[in-house]
């Protein structure tokens, strides 16, 4: 029979121990004075091209504003957990910042299906999300306390369609890639392309690793527009602008800025002169003429980045780098309290950052315009700014 | 009429890829009767390798060619030699799973060697596309069905009229007497791995001035392969072709006139109905029962 004393031994000790524990660490832990920011990027994975200068910029941003003294005299320390691009990993990741590490606000993740998985955390717990992934979806329709950096396909969409306007293109045929970028890039192709007078003639589409798509093409060519628009990611849009270049069809092509990235040229070769594409200015910022409010913030950022990290800068890391500026202007003032941080945020317009212009709202927790593109053709082997 | 041409020319190519795929499922197929689940990875490994040779190290398309095929030749013995031949039980099924395996730890070190991206090489002849009734047949497509038709008829030969390839035939009909009259039945089977796995890397150079080669390339290559096969019976050489310039054909032929989306789905959904219809496929003996 257990006596007392064992009973005191076994079990009250060690809870009475792991209680002093608790109380005796707990503060210790918030009571830093420092402001917490979640991050939640796929560092590897799939997606490691977008989680990787990602989180390298937050990290920089960061390092930047501390340097300068930090937020109304507080330090920001960040707790960054890789997703690997995965949705059910970024849930986990987005429990553990709120519950145990109790950041005041999180930025990513960088994809969009785990972007949409973990939004509902951030809103029954309360907690400011800058989503890092282009889906529209994410913010839209708005939630009180979710909102992204990145631009989405509508505004790719739109650049395209005014750049075809101005050239008088009424007809097009398009061709997507089967995947979600794909399918979100056809609707939005579909959808806005009544407002511009333009006519969809054929829609064809293409599996993500197909090695020939001379069929769409030939069946594209029947119908006779005026212009071909490819929304995809590598390497499928390279096969298509060879196969177009083979098949001797003249007429434009127009590429998506999933593309945008000079791998694209490499994999194409010759057949990618001449194709026009969207893309945000962080590709081309020494072209962009002095008037352009974004080229000082953009040339400092590449600086800054590629010293510190000795590699070219990537188009993706800026959207982690403007979640952390506009971050940085919501948390002044708001004495770490999260709803002051999403009001400031909605609050903030005209901040000019890395992919754009941001004008949030209520009703938008986007804030980019279809200026936040610029329209690129292909010459020589490298980018051209279209007027 | 000019789209119908299109389409058609189209189909030949990629069927004619689909076929040297096939061949190579067959070949190993008619020899042990076994089907290698990482046959396509040998395919990724012949168009990544002659990348790195012709274009990374700067090595004369000839010779990089047979440097590749060579290449991936030795890991398929590597292959035989240290996972197929020593497991202790091989029973069928122990030796399709390590196919299995050994085509996601390719895979796998494809991605370390060569990374995520995609990469590309330059045609392998400048000419211009061939204009026929408006419809462009390109250099690169006929020298792919010249080297699938030859490679078909060089190892029908080799089965029919040569000791060792009839050797393999007999190994392949019955172990033991093979074993009985003298034929080194372990040798065959290691040759029968050769073989195949050098086929693959046909496939596999041959491609690489068409499309983009990936780590992960082979994955969807060995299905349409496979399915060819099955189409043409496996086993069958003959078949292997019929079966892969059929499948070719009508995907090309169905994104043509239905629907693109559908590509894939005409694919396995003609090999469904061939199993289901004849599941010896239509070049296939009649005695091969199902599994």
């Amino acid at each position: 029979m257990r006596t007392w004393p064992t009973i005191m031994n076994r079990i009250l000790k060690p809870a009475l121990a792991g209680l002093i524990c608790l109380i005796g660490f707990t503060p210790l832990a918030i009571g830093a004075d420092a402001y917490k920011i979640g991050g939640l990027f796929s560092v590897t994975g799939r997606g490691s091209f977008l989680g990787d200068p990602e989180k390298k910029s937050m990290e920089m941003a960061i390092e930047a504003i501390n340097q300068a003294g930090g937020i109304d005299g507080k330090l920001l320390e960040t707790v960054i957990y890789d997703t690997e691009g995965d949705p059910q990993k970024a849930v986990s990741g987005i429990s553990r910042l709120i519950n145990k590490d109790e950041v005041i606000a999180i930025i990513g993740p960088s994809n969009t299906p785990p972007s949409l998985a973990v939004k509902s955390f951030a809103e029954r717990a309360g907690v400011p999300l800058i989503s890092c992934a282009a889906g529209i979806t994410i913010t839209q329709p708005v939630t009180p306390w979710t909102f992204k950096t990145a631009q989405s396909d509508a505004q790719a969409v739109s650049a395209v369609y005014a750049h075809m306007k101005g050239r008088n293109i009424k007809t097009i045929g398009i061709l997507t890639v089967a995947d979600s970028f794909g399918e979100s890039g056809k609707q939005q192709l579909l959808s806005q392309a009544p407002n511009f007078g333009i006519k969809v003639v054929c829609e064809e589409s293409f599996g993500a690793k197909d090695t020939d798509m001379t069929a769409q093409l030939t069946k594209i060519r029947k119908e006779k527009p005026e212009a071909i628009v490819c929304w995809g990611t590598n390497p499928g849009p390279a096969v298509v602008a060879k196969n177009a270049q083979q098949l001797g069809i003249d007429i434009p092509l127009y590429q998506s800025h999933g593309v945008a990235s000079p791998n694209f040229i490499k994999l194409a070769g010759d057949a990618s002169e001449g194709i026009y594409l969207p893309t945000g200015k962080i590709l081309v910022a020494g072209l962009l003429p002095e008037t352009d409010s974004q080229k000082p913030v953009l040339q400092k950022y590449i600086q800054e980045y590629e010293s510190r990290y000795q590699q070219p800068v990537s188009g993706f890391g800026g959207y982690a780098f403007d979640a952390v500026q506009l971050l940085a202007k919501a948390l002044k003032g708001a004495d770490g309290d999260r709803n002051k941080i999403r009001q400031a945020l909605e609050n903030i317009t005209g901040h000019v950052g890395i992919s754009g212009v941001f004008n949030m709202s209520e009703t938008e927790h986007n804030g980019l315009s279809p200026e936040a593109f610029v329209m690129v053709r292909i010459q020589n082997g490298t980018w051209a700014l279209e007027p | 009429m000019q789209e119908l041409l299109q389409y058609i020319f189209s189909g030949l190519t990629n069927g004619a890829i689909y076929a040297v795929i096939a061949l190579g499922f067959s070949i190993l197929y008619g020899a042990t009767r076994l089907i290698n689940f990482a046959h396509g990875e040998f395919v990724m490994l012949g168009a990544l390798g002659l990348i790195t040779l012709w274009q990374g190290l700067k090595i004369p398309l000839a010779i990089a060619l047979v440097l590749a095929v060579l290449g991936v030749a030795l890991i398929g013995f590597l292959f035989e030699r240290l996972a197929i031949r020593t497991v202790s039980r091989p029973e069928p099924i122990v030796l399709i799973i390590i196919t299995v395996g050994a085509s996601i730890f390719l895979r796998g070190v494809g991605m370390l060697v060569w990374g995520k991206d995609a990469h590309s090489a330059p045609a392998f002849f400048s000419f211009a596309p061939i204009d026929v009734m408006g419809a462009k047949l390109l250099a690169q497509s006929i020298w792919i069905l010249v080297v699938v038709v030859a490679l078909t008829f060089a190892l029908h030969a080799f089965f029919k009229k040569t000791l060792v390839g009839k050797a393999m035939t007999a190994a392949s009909i019955s172990k033991k007497a093979a074993w009985l009259t003298g034929i080194p039945y372990e040798w065959m089977i290691l040759l029968a791995f050769v073989l195949s796995t050098a086929t693959g890397a046909v496939a596999g150079v041959i491609i690489t001035p068409i499309t983009m080669c990936s780590y992960d390339m082979g994955t969807l290559l060995g299905l349409k392969g496979f399915c060819s096969a099955m189409l043409g019976g496996l086993g069958s050489l003959w078949g292997a072709l019929a079966g892969g310039i059929v499948l070719g054909v009508l995907e090309s032929l169905g994104a043509g006139f239905l629907s693109s989306g559908y590509k894939d789905a005409i694919a396995f959904g003609l090999l469904l109905a061939i199993l289901y219809i004849r599941p010896s496929g239509i070049f296939g003996a009649k005695d091969l029962h199902r599994f």
